[in-house]
């Protein structure tokens, strides 16, 4: 029997201990049992939407670095594949192979934090202290490739803005050498480990049907059994070349999400491994004058290509009337950018569909009936980035 | 693809098209609920977006647009309609059908204003509870405009 | 890395003062500015992507804990520095002001990025387009989003601050006085 004035109401949020991001749940406790929970959202809500529609379609590229920060590159080229999409431009094997290559580092890097975070959650800040480290050599590959850690602006409409130096490829082969045992380190000290098994088995669960049913995608879903991977069910960026597992849970409790995001980077270093061995050669972007960038040091130099730079810069170059949707798959996953264009400079509608918005909230059902503290644990495992939730 | 099964699935279609790709077909409101529930019905399990737009300029100024993703087959629709009354706009809601459904009508209901009928919830998402005017309508501007500290010369207005 | 005995171990220099045996004579101001720059724990309000670079900062490649900033806390109670880092929208605003008045003196801001200095590249609605417009701030890191090395820059211009510091700041008229343009008590 519970009475209501008998209820202890916990305010979790929205500045939170351990770095979840801004997001506010209103907790309901019946001693320690969680009754009821009610998210609030939009503390950080930027109007990423209303800003792209007055931003020509080669300045959103930065603002989609904000949406998941903790992956930023796989939004850019989310992003640069949706405007592709529209201006029908296709892109070369090597362009493809190059965007795999850092899309799987972003995955690999998103995974890093949110499983060494969930370490930390339940008590053990030694993962997140040694798997760190290794994200470090990824932030010295973005630097390598385009000059920044974390807010990458990777890549352009139509390729890349510079090739991979051999400082770069060393970089890149440095990482696959030194990261597997890491991994395995920090899998040999939660996998098997009692005290996290005891807090993250069973905790948290949500069936295939119910998570299905409110739109998970990505790692969450896969933890429910659903093989659903946009790289393998709707290949973009030449994905089908390559040799890769998507790894499914059962329960979809805490422990197989965590199991399956480890998973998960052990593919994605299969991934990196075979296109680095078969990066094919070639030129870094495609020859689309009207839409790419020419390089400054012509722009000064040649009449053409100051010419297409002030029309591409002006929003002279007309652009087909239309609507797109493009996906791939974000680390938390599918990242849709539905876009629609009116044949200006700027975009007259463009939507991100964001996967931590639509399986956030499936959060109170996923906590009502357990402990306050498996709510911490289940919330750092579903991987929810306040950057994409809010947009 | 498209033309043999909205014919097996007899989805009350006001007109269709191809599309970079995706299929898309327009759906009058008051047919919105019922063609979701044939879909959901025959594998469309997956609701992977619901969102709105603003067509100033139109007669029928606001669109909600939804796509469905049937994993089995894969198949992707993307639905649209058109909400009757421009002063009050009003689709109903998908939340009997599919859970994901509620925060993204209430995204599009914080951005447009669009009311969804027989939602849970019906209240702001992303703003303040205590904002009164719909961000995303064409009308309304990007800035902040209390703001005094910007020079309208160094911004070209 | 060089052996560590205790002969070449670095110690913080000693302030200006007249030594002897068994004693140490200096200015109370500058006994407890050497304390407290070297103890600074901060409150990492972390909102978006600069929180990501605090949490490099914080990791052993740049580590933070150097500087005395080994325990971050999460009360505002038993913190010393605020470090606001990521971007503040006018809802979270409230939010932020209760934080930083719930703080006990003395208490430095330190606003990490674009977005927290001025709003970055959000200049739109629902963004506060800088957060000295609600709470006042010690230092600004400016970057999208900084490095590390900024952010420790940042502390350590902090540090010198806490520093100089004269006793009696906190409760000296100009200081009342800036807090009052913000509707602190």
């Amino acid at each position: 029997m519970t009475h209501s004035d008998h209820l202890v109401t916990v305010n979790l949020g929205p500045t939170h201990p351990a770095t979840h991001g801004i997001l506010q749940n209103v907790i309901q406790l019946d001693g320690e049992r969680i009754v009821s929970a009610v998210p609030t959202i939009g503390y950080i809500h930027r109007a990423f939407e209303k800003l792209a529609e007055h931003r020509p379609y080669y300045q959103i590229t930065p603002i989609t670095d904000r949406l998941n920060y903790c992956s930023s590159p796989i939004n850019n080229i989310g992003w640069e594949l949706t405007v592709e999409k529209l201006l029908n431009v296709q892109t070369s094997q090597r362009i493809d192979y190059m965007r795999v290559i850092i899309m799987e580092l972003a995955r690999i890097a998103d995974h890093l934090i949110c499983n060494s975070i969930l370490g930390v959650d339940s008590g053990a800040f030694s993962g997140f202290l040694y798997l760190f480290q290794h994200r470090e050599l990824i932030y010295e590959i973005y630097e390598e490739i385009c000059g920044t850690r974390l807010t990458t602006n990777i890549g352009r409409i139509g390729g890349f803005e510079r090739d991979f130096s051999d400082i770069a490829r060393q970089k890149i082969q440095k990482f696959l050498d030194i990261f597997p045992p890491a991994l395995k380190e920090f899998e040999s000290l939660f996998n098997r480990n009692r005290i996290f098994m005891d807090r993250t088995i069973g905790v948290g669960a949500i069936s295939a049907e119910r998570a299905l049913n409110y739109g998970f995608t990505g790692p969450n879903l896969r933890a429910t059994g659903v093989d659903y991977d946009v790289r393998a069910l709707t290949p973009y960026s030449s994905y089908s070349d390559f040799d890769f597992d998507i790894p499914i849970g059962e329960s979809g409790d805490t422990y197989d999400r965590f199991m399956v995001r480890n998973e998960e980077m052990w593919q994605s270093l299969r991934i990196i491994d075979q296109a680095l061995r078969r990066l094919p050669a070639g030129p870094y972007h495609v020859d689309v004058p009207e839409f790419y960038l020419p390089p400054k040091s012509d722009v000064y130099e040649y009449m053409e290509a100051l010419i297409y730079h002030f029309k591409i810069v002006m929003g002279e170059i007309p652009v087909p009337v239309g609507d797109v949707y493009h996906s791939v798959e974000g680390a938390n996953g599918e990242l849709g950018f539905y876009l629609i264009s009116d044949g200006g400079r700027t975009p007259f509608r463009l939507h991100f569909r964001r996967p931590c918005f639509v399986y956030y909230q499936a959060f109170p059902e996923m906590v009502i009936g357990s402990l306050l503290s498996d709510a911490v644990i289940t919330m750092s495992s579903l991987n929810v980035i306040a950057g994409e939730l809010d947009a | 693809m498209m033309v043999k099964l909205l014919d097996t699935l007899q989805l009350p279609i006001v007109s269709r098209r191809s599309t970079f790709g995706m299929d898309e077909v327009l759906i009058a409101v008051e047919d919105w609920i019922k063609t979701f529930q044939v879909l959901h019905a025959n594998g469309y399990s997956l609701l992977t977006d619901l969102c709105g737009a603003h067509f100033p300029e139109s007669d029928a100024q606001y669109h909600v647009i939804a796509h469905v993703h049937n994993l089995q087959i894969n198949h992707r629709i993307r639905l649209k309609t058109v909400a009757r009354d421009n002063s009050n706009p009003q689709v109903p809601s998908l939340t009997g059908l599919y859970s994901g459904a509620n925060w993204m009508e209430r995204e599009t209901f914080d951005f447009y204003g669009i009311q969804f009928i027989g939602h849970p919830n019906l209240t702001r998402i992303l703003n303040s509870d205590d904002m009164t005017a719909y961000p995303m309508r064409k009308d309304f501007p990007l800035e902040d405009d209390t703001r005094d500290d910007k020079k309208d010369e160094a911004f070209g207005r | 890395m060089a052996t560590n005995n205790n002969q070449s171990v670095d110690m913080a220099p000693a302030p200006e003062g007249i030594e002897g045996s068994g004693f140490f004579l200096t200015s109370l101001e500058k006994a407890v500015g050497l304390a407290r720059k070297n103890s600074l724990w901060p409150l990492p309000f972390a909102t978006s992507c600069c929180g990501i670079e605090f949490m490099a900062t914080m990791g052993s490649h740049y580590d933070f804990a150097r500087f005395g900033s080994e325990r971050p806390s999460f009360s505002p109670r038993q913190a010393d520095l605020l470090m606001v880092m990521g971007t503040i929208s006018k809802k979270l605003g409230p939010v932020l002001k209760q934080v930083y008045e719930q703080m006990a003196e003395p208490r430095w801001v330190l606003s990490v990025g674009a977005c927290a200095s001025s709003g970055g590249i959000f200049d739109t609605y629902s963004v506060l387009q800088g957060i000295d417009r609600i709470i006042p701030v010690d230092i600004y890191v400016p970057g999208c989003p900084p490095r590390p090395e900024q952010i420790i820059d940042g502390l350590m211009q902090i540090q010198t601050l806490a520093e100089t510091e004269k006793i009696g700041y906190r409760n000296s008229p100009e200081y009342k006085a800036r807090l009052a343009k913000y509707g602190i008590e």
